[in-house]
């Protein structure tokens, strides 16, 4: 017979476990590398690339012409590419798995619309090239525009924001200019309900406004007989989100609209959770004059880190004529941008960037729109909203919810009184979900609800996936729970999260002593 | 020692009145990590926004408990904001100011009133 003379063992050896925990020789965790920053990595002799030795050219500067070295580290590309991937292993990402960070939007970035983005004619063109170079991009542009406007039912939009509170800065803008060119400049309050993004009060004082809180009702919507006492007449504005950041619709924005109108204010609304009712509700029919549309969020757009932003601001009639510069507009044989707005109105305010926005964002967004179809658009509405409320209705029973009353919208919110009597904050409790392989879900935000634990699963999620969340969710609940008898348990939360590659961050030290430059 | 119903306490002393943060609201606040002081010399309304008190968890505007001019901030603060957790109803005060009408300091809340108010929170 031949024989297996190597010796490889095939099977696990029996050898009990002992109690020394155990540790690395190295003190590090396996395959998954430590990573020095790259600043740390101080090897000036080394470079990727072989450069050929330049002569100095005579300057005017001078003896200030810089003539010590960089001093950056060099990097070979196999240590360059390490370096990033370690550093990408350290992060959570969608692409990992589910991402319950609510009012953010945390959904599946298809494929397709990065394919799209990478697309020759479109990846590699440039906003200074002649406008005949690059009819497509405006036509693209032109027909994102068109779906937009459609959606949400508003006949102009401004595509340049780039980002959810730069559309606000943009809406708020648009209204300033309406109001000033009316004589109505006197008008210069706005009034924001308590369970606002932090972004709509800080907006309005970057536009020089000041803000009037709106109280809400015990269901968690705006308080109307409170908005009716808080209408004057240097009233500019309302910024409203809805469905809001409780995750419930405003039943009553319609009369809200009403109001504002009647005062001679106009309504802003936040759209950041457009994704809510994309396909269903029009903004428009709400009374609406602005609104932003975080492309990142409804659109599938990257998110957090994996690409800028965009906030397109759609306008009504009544502040259209006052949308920033840059437009595109048709020529009759082709497109053409409008960069000074001296045809179509130059009651415009300006510009909101240098160019005409995130192009890319705009290649993406416009395919996740076509690749679903506006059947496929409603859907992600309903799907988006029977998830949240699969999970609010899976662990209402173990976790407290703050607004029982009816369904939820995009996102589930639960508050910290269940866990009254244990020695578990929301905190703790987030914190713990990392040591169960789940990001946290955005917590103590609405300021509104105590403890707050705001879950938005999107439409990205199978049932599947949506019960093993719950699933650990409810046997993370119950630990919780059981530490009122079971003092060793405490630590668990206390000391979350054990298996991250960063432990409890010390934020108040953070915030007092900031260390703002690296070494 | 008075105190409104938006948790800032006002203490006369003459003719002038020291003003801050209750215990309460301190607590509730967590760790305070930045104090935004009223300017010295301006004329505050009652009511009107007239410092911010920074935690980690949130920015929250102070109102004034009182009108009147600010003739003291408390410096020590903008070093020091941990100042505010340790004492809020003491060492912890944010401004001082010279009263407009005494009438408006009867009229807060005496600290039974406060404490019987926060019972209903």
């Amino acid at each position: 017979m031949s024989m297996n003379a190597v010796g490889r063992p095939t099977r696990p050896e029996d050898v009990a476990e002992t109690s020394v925990e155990f540790k690395s020789l190295t003190g590090g965790k396996g395959l998954l590398q430590y990573e020095r920053l790259i600043f740390e990595k101080k090897d000036y002799t080394r470079t990727g690339v072989d450069f050929a030795d330049i002569d100095i050219m005579p300057s005017d500067l001078g003896d200030l012409v810089r003539g010590d070295d960089l001093g950056l580290p060099g990097l070979a590309e196999p240590e360059a590419m390490r370096h990033y991937v370690r550093l990408s292993q350290k992060n959570h990402a969608i692409d990992l798995a589910l991402y319950p960070l609510g009012s953010c939007t945390m959904k599946h970035n298809p494929r397709l619309n990065e394919k799209m983005a990478r697309l020759e004619g479109i990846g590699d063109i440039h906003p200074l090239q002649p406008a005949s170079t690059v009819q497509g991009a405006l036509e693209l542009m032109d027909t994102l525009a068109h779906w937009l406007k459609t959606l949400t039912g508003m006949p102009a939009v401004a595509l340049s924001p780039k980002a959810g509170a730069h559309g606000e800065l943009c809406g708020l803008l648009a209204i300033k200019a309406a109001h000033e060119a009316k004589g109505q400049g006197h008008r210069r309050t706005v009034l924001v309900p308590s369970s606002a993004h932090g972004t709509n009060p800080a907006t309005a004082a970057f536009v020089g406004y000041s803000v009037r809180e709106i109280a809400q009702t015990a269901d968690g919507r705006v308080d109307l007989a409170d908005l009716k006492s808080k209408i004057t007449d240097d009233v500019a504005a309302i910024m409203l989100t809805n469905p809001n950041t409780c995750g419930l619709f405003e039943r009553d924005i319609v009369d809200i609209a009403k109001l504002i109108h009647d005062a001679g204010a106009y309504f802003y609304c936040d759209g950041a959770n457009f994704n809510a009712i994309v396909g269903r509700v029009r903004p428009g029919d709400l009374g609406v004059d602005a609104m932003h549309i975080n492309l990142h969020k409804t659109f599938s757009t990257p998110h957090g880190g994996g690409g800028p932003g965009a906030g397109p601001v759609v306008l009504s009639e009544a502040l259209a004529a006052y949308a920033p510069t840059p437009w595109v507009v048709s020529t009759g044989n082709g497109y053409a941008l409008e960069e000074f707005g001296e045809e179509a109105s130059a009651a415009n305010f300006g510009r909101m960037c240098a160019f005409h926005g995130q192009m890319g964002m705009y290649v993406r967004a416009l395919t996740y729109m076509l690749s679903h179809g506006s059947d496929g658009l409603r859907q992600v509405a309903e799907d988006a909203v029977l998830n949240a409320n699969y999970i609010k209705a899976s662990l209402q029973d173990i976790m407290s919810v703050p607004f029982p009353d009816g369904p939820c919208m995009h996102e589930a919110l639960f508050d910290d009184k269940w866990l009254e009597g244990t020695q578990v904050t929301t905190l703790d409790f987030a914190k713990a979900m990392i040591d169960e392989g789940f990001h946290p879900m955005t917590m103590y935000f609405p300021l509104v609800v105590h403890g707050a634990m705001l879950i938005e699963p999107t439409e990205t999620e199978s049932k599947a996936e949506l019960d093993r969340f719950i699933d650990t969710l409810r046997a993370l609940a119950a630990t919780a729970l059981a530490t009122k008898n079971n003092a060793d348990e405490v630590a668990r939360f206390k000391n979350a999260p054990h298996l991250a590659p960063t432990r409890r961050l010390d934020e108040t030290k953070a915030a007092r002593q900031p260390k703002l430059t690296y070494g | 020692m008075r105190f409104t119903k938006d948790h800032e306490w006002v203490l006369v002393e003459g003719d002038t009145a020291l003003v801050g943060i209750s215990a309460y609201a301190a607590d509730a606040l967590g760790d305070v990590v930045f104090v935004e002081l009223p300017e010295v010399g301006k004329t505050v309304n009652q009511g009107d926004s007239f410092a911010v008190v920074e935690s980690v968890k949130a920015a929250s505007d102070v109102y004034a408990p009182i009108s009147g001019e600010v003739i003291a901030a408390n410096d020590e603060l903008s070093g020091s904001p941990e100042i505010i957790n340790a004492a809020p109803e003491g060492t912890g005060w944010l401004a001082k100011i010279k009263l407009l009408d005494a009438a408006q300091v009867e009229a807060l809340m005496d600290r039974d009133a406060y404490e019987a108010f926060l019972s209903t929170l």
